[in-house]
């Protein structure tokens, strides 16, 4: 696997270029010059709500969903979200040449296989936003590419036609069988490993998603690369609040950060079930108690 | 004595002029090319914001708090976003002293950047320590004791909470210091009487004060009806606090106009600065604006400069504690006290950049 370097994230003045819905999602398009030149799938940016003169200080963070580094507007990225806060309704009512502080790109961006190998891609809700560009990337690799989408509802699902597009085979689920298997990703998962000798997973989604996955990943002796979506206050690594217990290299686990150390870990390093807590044995961590 | 003129248009951080002006300043022997820093713990030990703007042009960073050992800081959720504010339950995530001075402060010493090293503890003891590490350490612009993090192991003993505490942490960390470098302590607004707690710590040594550290504050959330923070309780920072802040630098310099204090608590813009200056800030340091603006120091840095002339500053030192002078005796070295009038009218014209004055 190679990990693209990091590279410096920059900060610039953005401009809305439309706002869509897609679903119960918007999705929204924004001149990023400097910053869509520099993606990598996987990659995320963190944007400023409310104007100047905002009472929300916290930067948003939203993985991205398609850049375009040439084209009549220079670069542009697009963001996938929903409403779900007084920042992202902000976002909502965004106009056309309406402009944004943008900071990106950030984080570590997806490892990419060497080899052309077996790849299933899975996905819950929006957190499949990310996963079009890197099948792009893995293709362009070689790689076969199989896509397990999944949500709640059908109309909480993202990126159906993009998958269509892009993947051998893709597999729907819903909560509530709307469309598709009715049951969870990680339900079908397995068989979709299987069918298709699956080497690599690469997973985005909601945390207990990810947990499953890789545990599934390392049943069947595949690696697997976890997007987390961890709540962040700045995304470029000063704040500390998006931390969670990642198993280092030499076998000590250590708080990381979501937004520097990720936000893609190896599944199999993530503490999942631990995620939320400080877990005993942790580097720092307090000898009993909290600190 | 020239009175600059207050001109309308673009706000300060449009404009591509920094006026020439004396931005440099002295803290307790310490001299820096300008007053704006970092707040502790909101800039990391510098290397992330060198993305975003030149991390040696700025006064100096002053690091996340350091404790001796690493330290896994508390469970998450450990922030929460309040109006025009935010809570932290960090608690004090490091990865102790060695590997700081070792790693970090090397990384800031080969770039050139000016380092306010932040200490924290749990005890006398463990100040005493970290201090006598570091005392040896080449390239420490000066020490910033945090007595006043909240969010430590038993919330009840935050030593910037009762003046002797304060005063034995503060006595232990100067006496074990390099004599040559200034020792800084970072106080709680959490108290009934501050002018009390900085006297006391003056007297145990310090040679300047950091104000203010967060506030303890709490949110509920009304969805799981349970606290947001694992940590339960955090500490409120954010412009919310900055009106609580000038009032404690304001009490103090008037009690003690000769400490130097080091103002910060909730400082967005170059016009917030001044207010701290005025107060009687020699330094001021910007926190959690820089999550909201990565770059928001060096441009704090422009506005401050851009606000001084317009009030017809020549140099930063003149402004501070400004705001203390008797308005109708003319001040030397600084704009003439009418001026303040016109000061209110460009805040004015801010809100109303179109209107002709």
């Amino acid at each position: 696997m190679t990990v693209q370097g990091k590279s410096g994230a920059i900060q610039v003045t953005g401009e809305v270029l439309g706002l869509r819905r897609a679903g119960e999602y918007h999705v929204l398009t924004l001149t990023a010059p400097g910053i869509a030149e520099l993606t990598r799938p996987g990659h995320f940016v963190a944007l400023a709500v409310g104007g100047p003169e905002s009472s929300m200080l916290l930067r948003r963070a939203f993985s991205i969903y398609s850049v375009q580094s040439r084209g009549v507007y220079g670069g542009t990225l697009e963001i996938v979200f929903a409403t779900h806060g007084k920042g992202t309704e902000f976002l909502s009512r965004l106009h056309r040449h309406d402009t944004i502080d943008i900071v990106g790109p950030l984080g570590r961006p997806f490892a990419l296989p060497k080899e052309p190998v077996s790849c299933v891609l899975v996905a819950g809700g929006y957190g499949s936003a990310p996963m079009f560009s890197l099948a792009d990337a893995l293709r362009a690799r070689g790689c076969r590419v199989d896509v397990v989408l999944g949500a709640s509802t059908e109309s909480k699902l993202f990126g159906v036609l993009d998958a269509k597009r892009i993947a051998a085979s893709l597999t729907i689920t819903t909560d509530d069988g709307t469309i598709g298997e009715k049951g969870r990703v990680t339900d079908v998962l397995p068989a979709v490993m299987d069918r298709v000798e699956a080497e690599v997973i690469y997973a985005c989604g909601p945390m207990p998603m990810l947990r499953n996955v890789a545990k599934i990943a390392v049943e069947r002796g595949a690696y697997s690369q976890c997007a987390v979506e961890e709540a962040m206050a700045c995304g470029i690594g000063v704040c500390m609040s998006c931390v969670l217990p990642v198993i280092g290299d030499d076998g000590v686990t250590r708080m990381l950060r979501s937004c520097v150390d990720g936000p893609v870990f190896r599944g199999d390093r993530v503490r999942w079930d631990d995620v939320g807590t400080i877990p005993e044995g942790t580097l720092g961590a307090p000898v009993s108690g909290g600190h | 004595m020239t009175r600059a003129v207050i001109t309308h248009g673009p706000r300060p951080d449009e404009r591509d002029i920094v006026p020439d002006i004396d931005m440099s300043t002295w803290l307790a022997g310490l001299e820096l090319p300008s007053p704006v820093m970092t707040a502790s713990g909101c800039a990391g030990y510098g290397r992330e914001l060198d993305q975003f703007f030149d991390i040696a042009s700025i006064g100096a960073v002053v690091t996340k708090s350091i404790m001796l050992n690493p330290r896994s800081g508390r469970p998450t959720p450990r922030m929460a976003e309040t109006p025009s504010g935010m809570l932290n339950s960090i608690g004090l995530q490091g990865p102790g002293v060695d590997t700081f001075v070792e790693r970090d402060l090397e990384w800031l010493r080969q770039r050139g950047a000016r380092a306010v090293v932040s200490i924290a503890g749990g005890s006398v003891d463990e100040y005493t320590r970290i201090a006598s590490k570091l005392r040896h350490v080449s390239d420490i612009a000066a020490i910033e004791v945090n007595i006043s993090c909240p969010n430590v192991e038993n919330r009840g003993l935050v030593f910037a909470c009762d003046a002797g505490a304060a005063a034995d942490v503060v006595h232990a960390v100067r006496r074990n210091t390099n004599p040559g470098i200034p020792v800084l302590a970072k106080l709680s607004p959490d108290v009934t009487d501050i002018v009390t707690i900085a006297k006391s710590v003056v007297d145990a040594g310090a040679d300047g004060l950091s104000m203010i550290n967060t506030l303890l504050g709490m949110v509920i959330d009304p969805d799981t009806m349970r606290p947001s923070l694992a940590g339960v309780t955090g500490g409120l920072s954010g412009p919310a606090i900055r009106p609580v802040a000038v009032r404690c630098v304001y009490q103090v310099h008037a009690a003690m106009p000769d400490v130097p204090i080091v103002g910060m608590g909730g400082i967005r813009t170059g016009i917030d600065a001044l207010e701290f200056v005025l107060a009687g800030a020699s330094a001021v340091s910007v926190g959690t604006v820089i999550f909201n603006d990565p770059g928001a120091p060096a441009r704090i840095t422009r506005e401050l400069a851009v606000a001084l002339a317009e009030r017809g500053f020549d140099s930063f030192t003149d402004a501070v504690g400004f705001a203390h002078r008797d308005p109708s005796v003319p001040a030397s070295g600084g704009p003439v006290a009418t001026h303040a009038g016109d000061a209110v009218a460009d805040r004015d014209d801010e809100l109303d950049a179109g209107v002709e004055g």
